[in-house]
């Protein structure tokens, strides 16, 4: 069964019966979903959910997809891994990573899109589309090949080679728009008056972002049914730290976590920081900004949830702060040498942001920490570039491995 | 070829009940405040849907001319010319 009641304007509170649209026909604010809770507490339980399948689908209760069969590439249940080398490195006691990168398509997306993809079929919808900086993209149409869906991408068209390899591959129909990300999700945000089609993360936006609270649900139960202390996520367009958000407060609602306070910071690119910039500034609106930076999956000057982020970061005490493309190459190689772990330049972020929340004692060596690794470092090898290659290239004779190591060989 | 003397303004669907179904509206150059306010005098209640009372641009709406976002250039304040495209959209999108 469904616990879904339906859609209501966050800003006029006007309700609708659930349908592919985002945006309120009174005020034109955002819609979200309404579920009944009190139904959900009386009938749901966390050992229905350890008896699941080991993906994010164990929570599928929790999510707007009644009892329709789901659209699963096997998404979800990443590891949380205990980082001690990287506390270390950090000067905290108590990190943990949601590894992130490990899903189907290796990134995060894989959850919202999961949810979005199974609504549309529900909704009799035969095209999946997005605007993509990248990791969507792959995503989107995989899921779509999955279904037996077509699949429509629209991409800026400077993004990395693994990112465009990694859509066309599924069989889809990979548009690239001359222009940035803000750009190709304007003219998209166009074309979905035009075509019928389920455009995720517009048209099926708040049904898609509902997938990511999994991120939150999959963490609490993890650290055997209870909230971190402090959580850092990127911030792109906003979605998933306000669903991650949004996750951990569900979960008390429901009884199932104990009511403790989660203060949630984000983390963006120097090259494009306008939520980071609002949160210094006490700005109560985030202004566009033009994004400049080799964080591509985070390049959205003008983010769709950027206010909602901002007022989640306010309002559980945490911060926003930004990293340069030097700082991102830095916590790529700073996660991948303490633990083993190779993010994209979007985690790269991440850890730069938590190392810097960390010198300034916003995050606090008591707290436990969770830092959100969103995508997997094989996307973007171009940020690496030749910084990294062979130590020393020899002839295959004994001797050489002396020659090169010299001391370090004993 | 006939000489182009109007704005061209992109509706989106949520607010084309107040246009008559139509996608698209033209208006005479002036401001963006300007062309926004000959328009609500064509489609009464537009203006509302797009302005705050003071006349800041609602924070869940976008403005586009010839593909800028307004914000970039002179908000409602931007002068549109003959030939100027403008695209009205909701905000809430992408990502």
């Amino acid at each position: 069964m469904s616990y879904l009641q339906g859609l209501r304007c966050q800003r006029c509170g006007h309700t609708l019966a659930p349908a592919p649209v985002h945006i309120c026909p009174e005020c034109l604010g955002p819609l979200e979903l309404v579920y009944d809770y009190t139904a959900m507490k009386a009938t749901l339980s966390r050992d229905a959910v350890e008896a699941g399948p080991p993906s994010m689908w164990r929570y599928r209760s929790l999510l707007p997809v009644g009892d329709a069969p789901v659209v699963d590439l096997g998404t979800g249940l990443t590891p949380l891994l205990r980082a001690d080398n990287l506390a270390k490195a950090l000067g905290l006691r108590n990190v943990y990573i949601k590894n992130d990168a490990v899903n189907p398509t290796s990134s995060f997306k894989d959850r919202p899109v999961g949810v979005a993809a199974t609504v549309a079929r529900s909704f009799g919808l035969d095209t999946l589309a997005c605007a993509s900086t990248g990791n969507l993209a792959a995503s989107v149409a995989a899921h779509a090949a999955r279904a037996g869906m077509r699949s429509v991408i629209f991409i800026p068209e400077d993004l990395e080679q693994a990112k465009i390899i990694g859509t066309a591959v599924f069989g889809t129909k990979l548009i690239a728009v001359k222009g940035n990300y803000d750009a190709v999700n304007r003219l998209c945000a166009e074309a979905v008056d035009a075509y019928g089609w389920a455009f995720v993360n517009i048209n099926l936006r708040p049904f898609y972002g509902e997938g990511s609270k999994t991120l939150a649900y999959e963490t609490a139960e993890q650290l055997g049914w209870r909230a971190p202390d402090h959580v850092v996520a990127p911030i792109a367009g906003g979605s998933v730290l306000t669903r991650i958000t949004a996750g951990f407060e569900e979960l008390q609602r429901l009884g199932w976590i104990p009511e403790t306070k989660v203060r949630v910071s984000g983390a963006q690119a120097a090259g494009c920081n306008p939520v980071a910039r609002a949160f210094q500034a006490g700005a109560d609106r985030v202004q566009p900004v033009r994004p400049n930076t080799i964080a591509k999956s985070l390049a959205i000057g003008d983010p769709a949830d950027g206010g909602l982020a901002l007022n989640a970061i306010r309002r559980t005490g945490g911060s926003c702060g930004d990293a340069t493309d030097p700082e991102i190459v830095e916590g790529m190689r700073l996660l991948a040498e303490t633990e083993g772990v190779f993010t994209e330049t979007a985690g790269g972020v991440t850890v730069a942001v938590a190392k810097k929340l960390a010198q300034s004692g916003v995050l606090r060596p008591d707290e436990t920490v969770v830092i959100y690794i969103t995508g997997n470092g094989l996307k973007t090898l171009e940020a690496l570039g030749a910084s990294c290659g062979p130590s020393a290239t020899i002839a295959p004779r004994l001797e050489e491995i002396d020659r090169v190591l010299g001391s370090a060989a004993a | 070829m006939a000489t182009v003397t109007a704005v061209r303004i992109r509706i989106p669907a949520p607010l084309r009940p107040l246009t008559g179904g139509q996608g698209e509206v033209t208006s005479d150059p002036g401001s963006l405040k300007d062309v926004i306010a000959a328009l609500d005098v064509a489609y009464p209640g537009l203006k509302d849907r797009i302005l705050e009372p003071e006349g800041r641009v609602r924070e869940f709406v976008n403005i586009f001319v010839n593909e800028e976002d307004v914000r970039f250039l002179q908000g409602p304040e931007t002068e549109l010319r003959a030939g100027d495209r403008v695209s009205i959209l909701p905000a809430v999108a992408g990502g």
